[in-house]
């Protein structure tokens, strides 16, 4: 039972490791960017709940109806105002520049807020559980599975059913045809990066009221994100959230093998899937 | 005579060092339908290319309706009303058939080309429309890129290639439906390697060699000879 149980959580724990990388997928998708400060962006959101539940006494869930839309905002403004210079030649300017970021964000963390680790408080919600069939979920990890399912499928309906989704499926594709379309790729990509920033907003408000954050936190939610979109496969959203669950159910039997293994095991999977199928378990049909 | 819809004047256009286009100068009016022709190499791709704002060229060098273009970025001059069918038709991979129609028409320009309008001009589009591009023929390719371009309704149209790698029974049935495009009362600038063919729907031509306008003039009456020459440099 506590190896069912070990599934469980696990499964759960995957629907927040797909929401941290659901939004690296995306601008990965649409312009081969490989953002170094996701994970401080996450940190970052979850400091910006911080703030908010302090100054206006909000819980942090309804605080994401503030986190949301400044860090789309947020995201559009990086990408417009600094990311977009770096784009269009070589790979590495971007990923440099996302690395500065990184270093940027967590020293600006660290002199605002200090090292001290930091928790949402979410009140009866952090300890609420249900029990079903001698199996304990708690409330928290089935409302971020719940949320993770549904901001993966809001996107995939976003990217195949709407105006903006063709527009980004179109950049992805042929960004010079695409501009013969009339549509303009900054703007493309700051949407892009926008959208990718909103998700980032949930992921960090979810993950501060589960475990709490410092300024340093980011690299391991940006490993978790990475490891997450590669396991699921490449351009896949849904294969995103079964990355995410694979690496979860993975770390959650680790660590039940061995407490020291857990986080051991995630990486391994990852590695494994690496090698057998290196474009991950998933990756998208190519037309 | 009145303000041509597209004029092109001393245009100078480079690959990176390499310079493809030397002093072209060449006009367009208002639902006139040219031919530009030219051996491989010659420059034509680079030419459309230039116009539809994909390659750098002199702000000066490109004027629609009087004002010059040659500064915008190929975004812009998509909004103007250019639009390119361009050499290999390059859909949109990961779009269906109808998508790739659908952002064609995404600008809002508005006129008589609509998806219903395609779909009548080229039928088998309608069949094939929840097909990725990859699975139809490329004759059918080519009537979806031509599609495309149509559904921005613009008023010049920059075709390259029609005919590049389809079956000549194709080939005719896209040059039967160019003047029904046309005599909506667009401009076109088709780009062709067969110079009879080209010539037979055009008005005018002009013929580059070497980056350079080699010969310009009427379709009809030009000679065999004369195109031979300015096509060869011989
Ligand atoms: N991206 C590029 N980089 C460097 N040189 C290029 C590039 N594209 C074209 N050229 C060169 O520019 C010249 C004109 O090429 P262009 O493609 O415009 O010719 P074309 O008339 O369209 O030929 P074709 O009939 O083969 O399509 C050629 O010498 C070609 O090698
Ligand atoms: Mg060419």
């Amino acid at each position: 039972m506590e190896w069912v149980n070990a599934v469980l959580q696990g499964t759960l724990l995957g629907g927040l490791y797909a929401l941290f990388a659901a939004g690296l997928s995306l601008i990965f998708g649409v312009m081969r960017l490989v953002n170094i400060a996701h994970g401080d962006l996450i940190v970052l959101a979850a400091y910006l709940a911080l703030s908010i539940t302090a100054g206006f006494g909000l819980h942090p869930l309804l605080a994401l109806l503030l986190v949301v839309p400044a860090m789309g905002l947020l995201g559009y403004a990086l990408q417009r105002g600094l990311i977009n210079f770096t784009m269009g030649g070589d790979i590495l300017p971007p990923l440099l520049v996302t690395f500065g970021l990184s270093v940027i964000i967590q020293n600006g963390l660290l002199m605002g807020y200090t090292a001290d680790p930091q928790k949402l408080q979410a009140g009866a919600l952090e300890t609420a559980s249900l029990t079903l069939l001698g199996l304990t979920a708690g409330v928290l990890p089935l409302l971020t599975f719940a949320l993770a399912v549904a901001v993966i499928g809001a996107l995939q309906w976003m990217f195949y059913r709407t105006a903006m989704g063709r527009a980004f499926r179109a950049t992805s594709d042929r960004q010079d045809v695409a501009l013969l379309m009339g549509l303009n790729r900054a703007h493309v990509f700051g949407l892009a990066m926008a959208l990718s920033l909103a998700v980032t907003a949930i992921a960090g408000v979810l993950l501060g009221i589960r475990t709490g954050f410092d300024p340093a936190g980011g690299g391991a939610r940006l490993i978790f994100g990475f490891e997450a979109v590669i396991i699921g496969g490449l351009g896949n959203l849904w294969g995103t959230l079964a990355g995410g669950v694979i690496l979860g159910i993975a770390q959650a039997i680790g660590g039940q093998i061995h407490p020291g293994l857990q986080i051991l095991a995630g990486h391994l999977v990852f590695l494994a899937v690496l090698a057998v199928r290196p474009r991950g378990l998933f990756p998208k049909m190519e037309g | 005579m009145a303000e041509p819809l597209l004029a092109i004047d001393r245009l100078d256009v480079f690959h990176g060092d390499f310079q493809a286009l030397y002093g072209v100068e060449a006009e367009i009016a208002a639902g006139e339908m040219v031919a530009v022709i030219g051996a491989n190499g010659a420059g034509k791709t680079t030419l459309l290319s230039a116009l539809a704002g994909l390659l750098p060229r002199p702000a000066a060098a490109i004027r629609w309706q009087g004002s010059p273009i040659g500064a915008l970025r190929a975004d812009r001059v998509a909004r103007l009303g250019i639009a390119l069918v361009p050499e290999g038709r390059l859909l949109f991979p990961s779009l269906t058939i109808e998508e790739n129609l659908i952002i064609g028409g995404r600008m809002g320009r508005r006129g008589p080309w609509g998806l219903e309008a395609v779909y009548r001009l080229f039928p088998i589009l309608r069949e094939r429309r929840a097909f990725a591009p990859a699975q139809l023929s490329g004759g059918q390719q080519q009537m979806a890129a031509i599609g495309r371009a149509l559904m921005a309704n613009p008023a010049l149209i920059l075709i390259d290639e029609i005919s590049l790698g389809l079956a000549p029974v194709v080939v005719r049935q896209l040059y039967e439906v160019l003047p029904a495009i046309v005599g909506e009362g667009m401009a076109a600038i088709v780009v062709e390697q067969d110079t009879s063919r080209a010539l037979s729907v055009s008005r005018r031509f002009y013929c580059l060699q070497e980056g350079r306008v080699a010969l310009a003039g009427a379709s009809g009456s030009v000679t065999r000879e004369a195109i031979g020459r300015a096509y060869f440099g011989v």
